[in-house]
């Protein structure tokens, strides 16, 4: 009847889930209770499928038993609400499922769509995101995020609560939304891989399980959106970032700058799919802000040591970047391109142009870009100062101690010359 | 983000806090209730711990021969950490919202302590790439 379970329940359970929710919410129209009840069914299946195998059909059984649970819940509600209103409401009845319908869209990208939705916050997108179309638990989020379960089980409940309140349906966004609404589930996407590119001790697995679980969304989303070039262009920034995890900490877990790195370590694989991805993406027409990135990226993991890095044509995709894109970020890496072409002090030149920005007052990346450079030109004692002040204003703890090591090395570096 | 919401009392505030009326010691502990049910609500509470009176507090320093060396008497600080909550919110303004509520804490008579509460940034963020 039933087969035995080889390895972990997880990966089918979170494949499943979006499925399941997407059919549960269709039958009952009730897309917070239905992301409960089928949270359940997956607790459910993970505590009983180990022992018992996993049934013919899984997902059928998630539905039926997701399902079960909704009605008992329809039910509870509407004898609470026949005491609370039996004078007015005297024949309430729970409402009457709807037949399953066969899905219209893929349910994953509905769900997708509808959990980051720009109406959240981008700490409730990214929870609800991993729950509902990831197929997460609860502890798991809260574990990844470092809060406890129950806050992680408010935000989530918050967020639901949320998107009821701005009545989003559980549709396919109408064409004239889709772009729009779809750099918003890029957007979550990538803060999610971002929040799991850390070394922080302690945590440091379930950080990663995080980038592994936004990798892979964004497959499945390329996969139902196989034509879009952004789409494509963020998988193939994510998998060219992510190749270098092996070389990006030291043995004590602390950083080391891209220039440094042992390049035996990058990943192969996830370079050539990458690059492969990302070659595809450019020959599609004018390219968007995640294909330019993920071109800079590309560049990056395909020289074979750091001193053939190809920096005039970073500084070209950094140009072209700049014109598609506002962020100010985008001109401080720019600045970091200019200085590899054209010298430090050229470098050093465009930073002044950011002083002005509002948005980077404070930032602690200006500051670190400006010591890089000053060191660069030889000016050590300035280099220090900002080495400095960006360990004082960066919110990471293992980069204040890489930019701590750096003033001291240069400060040490500077007596011994004095010596 | 997290931050770190540190409230510092005065060294007479254990003392102080002591002396109030039961209904003001009520509507302080309801008042701290609530605003950590709200938090925990909203999705932003990571703990919070109100401290034991500092004249239990030991100071402690490494010894010569790596055994600790405390100290009994309580050194003469102006102020003391009462208590703190740990927060995981949106953005700074946030945190600054919830600490001034928590310092608008009731006191004698239902009139705000108006304690100071320090919030400082957890080192929690993810690092950056450097080229």
């Amino acid at each position: 009847m039933s087969k035995p379970l080889g390895g972990m329940p997880e990966h089918l359970l979170r494949e499943l889930a979006p499925q399941v929710l997407g059919a549960v919410t269709r039958r009952f129209r009730d897309f917070s209770a239905a992301e409960d009840a089928v949270q359940e069914a997956l607790l459910a299946a993970a505590t009983q499928w180990p022992g018992e195998g996993v049934p013919d059909n899984p997902r059928g059984w998630l539905i039926q038993v997701a399902t079960r649970r909704l009605t008992d819940y329809q039910r509870k509600e509407a004898a609470r609400r026949r005491r609370e209103f039996s004078a007015v409401h005297a024949g309430y009845l729970a409402p009457v499922p709807a037949p399953f319908e066969v899905a219209q869209h893929d349910d994953t990208l509905i769900l997708l769509f509808l959990c980051c939705h720009p109406s959240l916050s981008s700490s409730s997108a990214i929870a609800l995101t991993l729950r509902a179309a990831g197929g997460l638990t609860t502890a798991e989020i809260a574990r990844a995020f470092l809060v406890p379960e129950a806050t992680m089980a408010q935000r989530i409940s918050r967020a639901k609560q949320r998107i009821q309140e701005s009545g989003v349906p559980f549709e396919m966004p109408v064409e004239a939304e889709r772009a729009q609404r779809l750099r918003s589930v890029l957007h979550v996407l990538y803060l999610i891989f971002n929040e799991g590119y850390t070394s922080s001790a302690g945590a440091e697995l379930q950080r990663c399980e995080l980038s592994d679980e936004a990798m892979r969304l964004t497959r499945a989303l390329h996969a139902m959106l196989p034509g879009d070039a952004e789409v494509m262009g963020l998988l193939a920034l994510m998998l060219l970032t992510d190749a270098r995890r092996p070389a990006r900490t030291g043995p004590a877990g602390e950083l080391i700058p891209l220039m440094r790195q042992d390049r035996n370590l990058w990943i192969r694989s996830h370079i050539a799919e990458g690059v492969a991805l990302v070659t595809a993406a450019l020959s599609k027409g004018v390219p968007g802000p995640y294909q330019l990135q993920a071109a800079v990226s590309a560049i990056h993991d395909e020289a074979p040591a750091a001193e053939d890095t190809d920096w005039p044509q970073i500084l070209a995709l950094y140009d072209i970047l700049s014109r598609v894109s506002d962020s100010p970020m985008v001109n401080l890496n720019r600045a970091v391109a200019v200085a590899m072409v054209h010298g430090p002090a050229k470098g050093l030149e465009s930073l002044r142009d950011l002083d002005g920005d509002k948005r980077m007052a404070g930032n602690h990346r200006l500051d670190a870009v400006r010591a890089h450079l000053l060191e660069m030109a030889g000016d050590h004692g300035a280099a220090v100062d900002h080495y400095q002040l960006a360990a004082a204003r960066t919110a990471s703890l293992p980069e204040r101690e890489y930019l701590l090591l750096q003033a001291a090395r240069l400060r040490e570096s500077r007596g011994n010359a004095a010596g | 983000m997290k931050y770190i919401l540190m409230m510092h009392c005065p060294r007479n505030g254990y003392d102080t806090f002591g002396a109030l009326p039961k209904e003001d010691i009520q509507a302080h502990v309801a008042f701290m209730k609530k605003l950590n049910q709200d938090l925990s609500q909203a999705g932003e509470l990571v703990s919070a711990e109100g401290l034991a009176d500092p004249r239990q507090a030991v100071l402690v320093q490494a010894g010569k021969d790596g055994a600790p060396v405390t100290d009994g008497v309580f050194p003469e600080s102006k102020e003391f950490l009462a208590g703190y909550w740990i927060v995981d919110v949106e953005s700074q303004e946030r945190a600054i919202a919830i600490a001034g509520r928590a310092s608008a804490a009731p006191g004698l008579g239902g009139r705000s302590i108006n304690l100071q509460i320090e919030v400082r940034q957890v080192m929690s963020g993810p690092p950056d790439e450097f080229a």
